[in-house]
């Protein structure tokens, strides 16, 4: 017999997307996805508004049929079963606003059937406080230790650390890397560029499907930017905007991504600038910009 | 004309939500405030558009019809149309007719929202709707642009596009100060200040800012202290007060604005837990 499955009968897959697309009357959300995220594995998702990694998302929980193709949790159709086994941080966090703290956490672990989790240090100060009276990093622990107290073996969480300072990120990736240790598979869309690095593994997507995965290195892939240094980068901005360069600044730098350094070599000259311009490797959002635009122009 | 806010303290009750901070930006630059929720960015601009009272401190900053103000929340009016938002805007600082339409055209243009002009605000993705406020606060030309977390949650293909629509508004003269969760948008900014709880924690350009960073961080599997160490990656980075005292095992890295902003924000609440 030749069934194939999501997971390919491995095991080890948590979480798994096989040739996965989706469609909404003629528009096409997802397109041919395919995916795995196996046991301890951190796996960054990122992708421009309307990529289509929230309808992925909600495939992969179970909550949106596919159109084609074959989601896997745990070993199998992600059904009310199986989502118990998963812990889901959604973007706008999931609390009830107007509970305290530990009312969120009691109602949670009832719904679970779990023990009610104790509270960190940070929180026991704030536990009869309601939620919407709590700044947005406790707010963001809150959420995390209410998905985390069923002991799940898989999370999926959508952009955690939006807003927070940068010492409240570093005690959520704290918490991501020790669930990650003990075992968990972790699957995160971030929309912040510098926390990749924080990712075992990257998958981009773009226009629905997934377009480049595995390192920060492999996601950049050829993009390069043009550097260009001057004394009067203001004038160097408007002339290569005017050139209809995608032109940005960059501290006193002005920085154009997937350009020809001689074109822009060239419009400097025409306009009797003298710069110094370089190739740099470019970012993630830079590669991202240029896949959002499309082919160019020839 | 250089726009500041010097020594500026504002209380809300008995919270001092801004302690002592001083801004300065000129003409053509652009300065990056930045701090998470709470950090107390949104005070410290309302107080250079004059809209938060100062406990002490002083403002120079141009009247507020030379201010273009983009707050945090919307920015913009759900229930009008791209354009008509456009027209009201215009009309409350006395743009009309053809001066009103070129002026509008030219900023939805850039913005990439001219084939969205009839568009309801509501029906906007959140990128777009920022690049419509963004246009609102540009619309009467004005000298001084102060836009609260233009970029939060929005996604990074929008983010690029604010990034150089806000390049453009400097490089065409204009002093920008807008504030942001990103430290890779601050790091790309002339200037930059870091907040944490209403204080001042670093201020001058990125290379300012990392040339002034006291101490040492190693990369390590194990930290030593786990409470002076946090996570990049699989690996963590860890503090530690003098280069000396970097243990020989472990490897010293050059410090990034990440590195550097994470650590001050340990430092200043190890200071307050040693103060109460």
């Amino acid at each position: 017999m030749t069934t194939t499955s999501a997971s390919e009968g491995n095991p080890t897959t948590l979480l798994a997307a096989d040739r996965v697309g989706r469609k909404f009357k003629d528009f096409t959300a997802v397109d041919d996805v395919t995916l795995r995220v196996g046991p301890g594995e951190v796996v960054g998702l990122l992708g421009a508004n309307g990529a289509g990694k929230t309808t992925l998302i909600r495939m992969l929980l179970g909550l949106l049929a596919t159109t084609v193709g074959e989601v896997e949790l745990l070993g199998g159709p992600p059904d009310r079963q199986l989502r118990r086994r998963l812990g889901y941080v959604p973007q706008g966090l999931g609390l009830y606003r107007d509970l305290t703290v530990a009312e969120n956490l009691a109602f949670s672990a009832q719904a679970y059937e779990t023990a009610v989790p104790e509270l960190p240090e940070s929180l026991r100060p704030v536990a009869d406080r309601l939620i919407a009276d709590l700044p947005l990093g406790l707010q963001r622990q809150l959420a995390f230790l209410s998905a985390l107290a069923h002991s799940p073996e898989v999370l999926v969480l959508d952009e955690p650390t939006s807003g927070v300072d940068a010492l409240a990120r570093a005690a959520l990736w704290d918490t991501i890397h020790e669930q990650a240790e003990a075992g968990v598979g972790v699957l995160v869309t971030t929309h912040n560029m510098a926390e990749a690095e924080q990712c075992d593994r990257l998958l981009l997507m773009s226009h629905a499907r997934l377009v480049a995965q595995g390192s920060q290195t492999d996601i950049i892939g050829s993009t390069t930017a043009i550097a260009i240094r001057t004394n009067d980068w203001a004038r160097a901005f408007a002339v290569l905007n005017q050139a209809g360069q995608p032109v940005m600044l960059s501290g006193r730098d002005v920085r154009v991504a997937d350009a020809d350094a001689d074109q822009v070599r060239a419009v400097l000259a025409d306009a009797g600038m003298s710069a110094e311009v370089f190739g740099v490797p470019a970012t993630i959002e830079e590669r991202m910009m240029v896949l959002a635009r499309g082919p160019k122009a020839p | 004309m250089t726009y500041a806010v010097r020594c500026a303290s504002v209380r809300f009750g008995d919270t001092l939500a801004l302690d002592n901070v001083s801004l300065q930006v000129e003409p053509g630059a652009v300065l990056a405030v930045v701090g998470g929720d709470g950090a107390g960015k949104t005070t410290l601009l309302r107080a250079l558009v004059g809209q938060a009272q100062l406990a002490t401190g002083e403002v120079d900053a141009p009247p507020a019809e030379a201010i273009g103000y983009m707050p945090a929340t919307a920015g913009s009016w759900s229930s009008l149309s791209v354009a008509q938002n456009m027209d009201f805007v215009g009309g409350i600082y006395g743009l009309s007719g053809n001066a009103l339409t070129s002026r509008r055209d030219e900023l939805l243009d850039r913005a990439s929202l001219g084939s969205s002009i009839d568009q309801l605000a509501s029906a906007l993705s959140g990128g777009m709707r920022r690049k419509l406020g963004f246009s609102l606060a540009m619309l009467h030309d004005p000298p001084l642009l102060v836009l609260d977390e233009p970029s939060t949650g929005i996604d990074p293909v929008s983010r690029i596009d604010l990034w150089r629509m806000v390049s453009e508004a400097a490089a065409a003269g204009a002093a920008v100060v807008m504030s942001t969760t990103y430290l890779d948008e601050a790091e790309r900014a002339a200037h930059l200040l870091v907040l944490d709880g209403g204080r001042t924690l670093a201020s001058g350009t990125l290379a300012d800012v990392l040339d002034s960073f006291d101490g040492a961080i190693s990369t390590t599997a194990r930290p030593r202290r786990r409470a002076w160490a946090w996570r990049r990656g699989r690996e963590y980075h860890e503090y530690w007060p003098t280069t000396a005292g970097v243990p020989i095992d472990a490897a010293a890295v050059t410090p990034d604005l990440e590195d550097v902003v994470v650590t001050l924000s340990m430092l200043k609440r190890h200071e307050s837990e040693l103060a109460s």
